[in-house]
């Protein structure tokens, strides 16, 4: 992240204005934050709230992203961006540097829940005339629940000015669950509207509350029906998002699939290393986020091409070194590749440790897109579908339109008559198996963005890679997408009512009850090839 | 075809022999034997374990040992495999009769050992937080049984945050089914409605929490402040919070307190989208006194790396190990049923700045700490309970197991004793 | 002199069936002898012994399906962990008050959950007699339904294989569940007695170890049985060339499932006997990759030879307890390389090793 300069930017920034060591309610405040106990903290914090002094707003940013600490051995607060030894720390009041030695010298100054939404709210109230609107929206949300009145008429002046549509409506929202609460039968009459007309949960958290305490027989009736129009909506926006998260873990699973499909469904090769590929991949990604601290955002994206070539090198090399000896063989090949999946899991363990890496989510990846109060879909699971369904077509596109492709399909086919035309079978072969694994490796780096980075990654992945090719019919990468779409939605729909375990084996006896109907698969191959 | 039968004949009897033979040392040493997985799916967690008793051995014989011996570790590698927990166990004990075990994670691998240690009379120090409802004459529990976790944890959320929704959010296995269980009948009996608790189960390793979270949401979106409290378990965590964090549900919204996320579970995941939820154990890294500092030196200069943390069940192992040690002091043998008896009673500073006692029933005295996770992997301490609490084997909140208690100690002697039909189950030995 | 008709032309079987009686015969009474002698054998090492004898049972029960039938089956851990699930249940019902709450019926994990009741899966597993019906029942049932509608519609290959595997990978899934009544993770545990005999006493220990034995004598005598009936020649044809079979009129499906369901009973055996042994049932038995590791243990013994199934199993277990205990960081690099020589150099596992020397005298 740019945490790092933007701190040396509001360090700098900061850093005069603070030299100002006699200024008493700074005085204070450093000796409220260096106190043990909790509630000087809070304390700490109204005294910056009540003072309103000029730096109160740089302080909260400050507090909230943790870079005050307090230096146990001369009992100062210092400023400091990460407690390693080495780094320098800016005295809070003065303008001395010291150099930190022994990092556990200095002690976070570290907020609790209470006390962050505290410096939120005071915040937030600032952000109701910002210039983003999202700022001014998350602003009003805040303060949609902050019994604070100061917050409503904060809110009703802002209205009058508000230009933005959107934001209008969240605070007429605001506004009506106040108007709710008065006495005046029309205002009510008109609040009631509104909030129906909202998706908001407040809406309908005071609509219900309001249900339940009214005594006015014909405002309840209309609240209730503005209650039950939201539920429907709800209900629709709820199945919506249900297809939503299907796609998602099925576009997780085609991926995971994907490379398979073509090692294990063109080539004939059981490879029970699939899994370890994709773990490759995904360690990579943690390597290159290691190479590049300060460019998380790109790390990703340069991870893609490395994971690509450090798993797809991988798989050549154990094409090269083994699976080539056992073609003919397919059986043979599930014991080899299983030997080499022990050997790469434990390998990641003695390189990196048993224990899990950790692999950033790039800010570009993180958040929602939101398209109301109760529909809104992450951002990482939906570059995750738009990477799947690339992934997808460029594979489709190599295999269908490439000279590679058209020998790939032509080895795969018939090997003895593709030599007799001139084809270089073990060339072919080596090049499909880097790509199959290449591709696994691509997968590697979507899924570190969900998942853990372990040395058991593999492992979670094999078995439902195989289940999704099977099902979707082994030599067909069609096959393999719409497999992994259909699994992830199937699962996502029995998840409500059946829970997660008992709709995973759902899937698994659907699975084995359809293979009895199609033994072939969803998309069986035809021909002469299918009967090898 | 002769020549193969011999050479067949050869390699089995070389095979046979090699398992029988079992050399009777006569050794000048202590043994301790240490049972954690160092591969499979459990190494993740337990390998530092392992670290961990290589290290208080070796300060301790730096200390010139116990009783005059320097102590010798046994370490083997049960492999994340429950039958080979057992199998590992007494090869222990009966190979290389060590005289204590240190070991075991998951409370599968505990419950597979528990027949071996209680059949050769072992000694086993189980360094875990566990869901309760055992006392074996033969096992000591430093970790946190319920009541020094759970329920605790619930009254910070009750009483100082406000929390009035509750999400029990749980892997599906026993000590998660157990502790709900025993919150679910503490809620209730603080007049939390039936509505208002949400219970989940997963299977091990869930990836796919899109749902779950959507529906937590919608659950805490409802007018109530709600809180998720979570035993999932290793592995399924890091989706779980990255799809909290995806979802945008802020610790000050929907806070998550964990039961087994602690410091080394949190180096595998970013912290930043975490900052706010809280954990409950008995252990902090952070917590600041003099041994825990010299605790952790001690840990960095052993594994020669100062950015490897340390960890609650770190310190259970910390403590269990001190308690042996003063216990064999005490009772001038490694015996393990002198041990037994004289261990009950011993006191050992733990690294909190407090004192750890052995109780009757072998659980241990410790206190509860609520942390909040720091975007460092830290955890900052924001409520403590006024005292130590005394871990419970049997939790008073479950039907089949108020009426239980365990001491011991002489007379009763009992692990399990039923104070309403004044009967003994389970393990008896005299 | 049937019996020596089936081992006849097997000299590895002869070997085999040799050692195992030797085995039945010594092992109790080096056992007996005092601890300090040094031909004595601890009983720690008998049920050790023990224990490799079931999967041995088990791994000749997946080369009689591989190795013979050509079905490629990574599910075969679930039908022996169901055999061992009931011997599991057995036990528990004969814990009986002796269980931490003392309840008269209801095993602990029940109490414990707050069942009333036992459900009516575990009824009448208190009598051994039934308890052994049902080992050889459930698994061989499973294998009956499983393989009657898979082979029916002509699931074969690689297909199979995966369906095998979604199997075994289903009920891990399903007996993870708590509410199954099956334990949940924790699975069946502290058994006390079998047959009335103390678990814990070295005669019972040593009495599993000749069962155990004498259950893979027998297993392999009743595979050679198969193996060298017609049925047997029909299932090698069945194997090599599966459509030229079923074009001479063979009824392919039915010589498969019938074969399926005996490999499935004898798997259920080796784990009902496996269970005692180690004195724990729990899910992680029914996982996909230990029902891998089986056809790995046939695969480096040697395919389609019975005894080299057996060999591989007892060489790869004896492997996997000396590394974890004297070099656990390698063990899994060893057993990785392992697989991969094996099936690079040694096709025909370690019996071939022998068998290529025997061709060349």
């Amino acid at each position: 992240m740019c945490a790092l300069g933007l701190l040396v930017l509001l360090l700098c920034a900061v850093q005069p204005a603070f030299a100002k060591s006699d200024d008493p309610v700074l005085l204070e405040l450093q000796t409220l934050l260096i106190s043990s106990n909790n509630q000087d903290r809070t304390k700490a914090i109204e005294l910056l709230t009540q003072s309103q002094h000029e730096l109160a707003f740089d302080i909260y940013g400050l507090l909230l992203e943790g870079k005050f600490f307090f230096n146990r051995t001369d009992n100062q607060l210092y400023l400091v961006d990460r407690a390693e030894a080495g780094q320098s720390a800016l005295h809070f009041l003065d303008e001395r540097d010291v150099v930190i030695e022994r990092p556990r010298d200095f002690r976070r100054v570290a907020l609790n829940n209470a006390q962050r939404t505290q410096i939120r709210r005071v915040m937030a109230q600032t952000g109701l005339t910002a210039d983003s609107s999202k700022t001014r929206i998350k602003a009003v949300r805040q303060m949609m629940g902050d019994p604070d009145p100061e917050a409503l008429s904060l809110i009703r002046a802002a209205y009058t000015s508000e230009t933005n549509d959107k934001v209008r409506d969240l605070m007429a929202v605001a506004i009506a669950i106040d108007t709710l609460t008065q006495t005046d039968e029309a205002a009510q009459r008109d609040a009631i509207d509104t909030l129906a007309a909202s998706l908001e949960p407040r809406a309908r958290n005071a609509l219900n509350q309001f249900v339940s305490q009214t005594e006015n027989a014909s405002l309840k009736e209309l609240a209730e029906k503005g209650l039950i129009g939201i539920e429907q909506k709800i209900k629709f926006y709820k199945g919506l998002e249900t297809v939503y998260f299907g796609l998602s873990l099925g576009s997780v699973l085609v991926l995971a699939a994907i490379g398979l499909a073509i090692t294990f469904g063109v080539m004939g090769v059981i490879n029970m290393a699939h899994g370890e590929l994709i773990m490759i991949g995904a360690y990579t990604t943690f390597v290159i986020q290691q190479l590049m601290p300060n460019h998380i955002g790109l790390s990703v994206l340069v991870a893609i091409p490395a994971a690509f070539v450090v798993s797809g090198l991988v798989g050549i090399a154990i094409e090269r070194g083994v699976i080539r000896f056992l073609y003919g063989r397919p059986l043979e090949t599930l014991l080899a590749t299983f030997g080499i999946s022990l050997v790469l899991q434990q390998a990641v363990r003695t390189i990196f440790s048993p224990l899990n890496k950790t692999v950033e989510t790039p800010s570009w990846m993180s958040g929602m897109l939101e398209f109301n109060p109760v529909f809104a879909i992450t951002l990482n699971r939906l570059y995750i579908i738009i990477f799947c369904l690339l992934v997808f077509f460029a594979l489709l596109m190599i295999l269908k339109r490439t000279a590679l492709g058209l020998q790939v399909r032509a080895v795969s086919q018939n090997r003895a008559m593709a030599r007799a035309m001139g084809v270089r079978s073990e060339r072919v072969d080596m090049m499909t198996f880097g790509l199959g694994s290449g591709v696994a490796g691509i997968a590697g780096v979507a899924l570190s963005q969900i998942t853990n980075v372990g040395p058991n990654l593999g492992q979670a992945y094999i078995i439902d890679s195989f289940m999704v090719v099977v099902f979707g019919g082994v030599g067909n990468i069609w096959g393999t997408l719409v497999a992994g779409m259909t699994l992830g939605v199937a699962n996502k729909i029995m998840e409500p009512w059946a829970g997660a375990v008992l709709a995973k084996i759902l899937v698994l006896v659907f699975i084995i009850l359809f293979i009895q109907k199609k033994p072939r698969g969803l998309f069986p191959q035809r021909g002469r090839a299918a009967e090898g | 075809m002769k020549q193969m039968n011999k050479k067949l004949a050869t390699a089995t009897c070389a095979l046979a022999l090699s398992i029988a033979a079992i050399t009777a040392q006569a050794s000048d040493t202590i043994k301790v034997g240490v049972l954690h997985s160092l591969s499979g799916t459990m190494a993740i967690s337990e390998t530092t374990l392992k670290d961990t008793m290589l290290m208080l051995i070796e300060e301790q014989n730096k200390q010139g040992g116990v009783l005059g011996k320097q102590l010798e570790a046994v370490v083997v590698d049960p492999a994340s495999d429950w039958p080979l927990f057992a199998e590992r166990a007494r090869e222990l004990l009966e190979r290389d009769k060590v005289a204590a075990i240190f070991g075991a994670w998951t409370s599968v691998s505990r419950k597979s050992v528990l027949p071996v240690v209680e059949e050769l009379n072992g000694l086993l120090f189980y360094p875990v937080q566990y869901e309760g409802e055992e006392s074996s004459k033969n096992v000591f529990y430093t970790g946190a049984a319920p009541n020094q976790q759970a329920i605790p944890a619930v009254d910070y959320l009750m009483n100082e945050l406000g929390i009035e929704r509750w999400v029990l959010a749980g892997t599906d296995y026993v000590y998660p089914r157990t502790t709900n269980r025993i919150l679910e009948a503490y809620l209730k009996s603080k007049g939390v409605a039936e509505a208002d608790i949400m219970i989940n189960y997963t299977p091990f390793g869930h990836s796919d929490w899109q749902t779950i979270v959507s529906d937590i949401r919608r659950f805490g979106g409802e007018g109530k402040k709600t809180a998720v409290v979570s035993t999932i378990n290793g592995d399924a965590n890091v989706p779980f919070y990255r799809e909290l964090g995806a979802q945008g549900v802020s610790a000050e919204d929907i806070p998550v307190i964990a039961f087994s996320v602690g410091e080394e579970e949190l180096s595998g995941i970013d912290t930043a989208p975490l900052v706010g939820h809280l954990a409950a154990w008995n252990y902090f890294m952070s917590i600041d006194t003099e041994a825990n500092d010299e605790f952790i030196d001690t840990w960095h200069a052993f594994t020669g790396d100062t950015n490897r943390v340390t960890n609650d069940p770190m310190e259970a192992h910390y403590i269990g190990f001190n308690m042996w040690v003063e216990a064999v002091n005490k009772a001038g043998t490694t015996d393990p049923s002198a041990v037994q008896e004289a261990i009950i009673g011993v006191t050992v500073p733990n690294l909190t700045g407090g004192y750890a006692a052995m109780m009757p029933n072998h659980h241990i005295t410790k206190p509860v700490f609520i942390g909040e996770i720091q975007s460092d992997g830290q955890f900052e301490v924001v409520w403590q309970t006024p005292s130590t609490v005394v871990g419970d084997a049997w939790s008073d909140f479950l039907e089949g197991s108020k009426d239980i208690i365990s001491d011991w100690r002489k007379p009763l002697s009992c692990g399990n004793y039923n104070v309403v039909t004044k009967t003994c189950s389970g393990q008896n030995f005299e | 002199m049937m019996l020596w008709n089936l081992i006849k032309e097997d000299r590895g079987g002869q070997i085999l069936l040799l050692l195992l009686a030797i085995a039945i015969i010594a092992v109790p009474m080096l056992n007996a002898l005092p601890p300090d002698h040094a031909l004595h054998i601890p009983t720690y090492t008998v049920a050790l012994l023990g224990k490799y004898l079931t999967l041995a049972l088990l791994a000749l029960s997946v080369d009689l399906v591989w190795g013979y039938l050509g079905i490629l089956t990574l599910g075969h851990g679930a039908f022996f962990a169901l055999g061992g699930y009931v011997m599991g249940m057995y036990l528990m019902r004969q814990i009986g008050e002796r269980g931490v709450y003392g309840h008269p019926e209801l095993p602990d994990f029940m109490v414990f959950l707050n069942w009333d009741s036992l459900p009516w899966y575990w009824t009448g597993l208190d009598q051994f007699w039934f308890a052994a019906i049902l080992i050889i029942l459930v698994p061989g049932l499973l294998a009956f339904i499983f393989g009657a509608l898979a082979f029916r519609s002509r699931v074969s290959g690689v297909y199979l294989s995966i369906i095998t595997q979604a199997l075994t990978f289903a009920l891990m899934l399903a007996f993870f569940r708590n509410e199954m009544g099956f334990g949940g993770n924790n699975g069946l545990t502290d058994f006390k007695d079998i047959l009335g005999f103390s678990l814990q006493a070295r005669e019972t220990k040593v009495g599993l170890f000749v069962a155990s034995a004498v259950a893979l004598a027998l297993g392999y005598l009743i595979s050679r049985a198969v193996i060298q009936s017609r049925l047997g020649k029909v299932c090698v044809a069945v194997r090599d060339a599966e459509s030229r079979a079923r074009f001479l009129g063979y009824r392919v499906e039915n010589v498969k499932l019938w074969v399926f369901t005996l490999s499935a009973m004898i798997a259920g055996v080796a784990g009902a006997l496996y269970v005692p042994q180690v004195g724990i049932i729990n899910p992680n038995e029914f996982s996909p990759l230990n029902s891998i590791e089986i056809v790995v243990w046939v695969a480096v013994g040697g395919r389609a030879t019975l005894y080299g199934a057996v060999a591989g199993a007892l060489f790869i277990n004896y492997a996997k307890t000396w590394f974890t205990t004297e070099l656990p960081d390698v063990w899994l690099f060893a057993l990785g390389a392992i697989f991969v020589l094996v099936t690079l150099f040694l096709p025909k596992g370690i019996a071939g090793l022998f068998r290529r020397k025997e061709a060349s005298v």
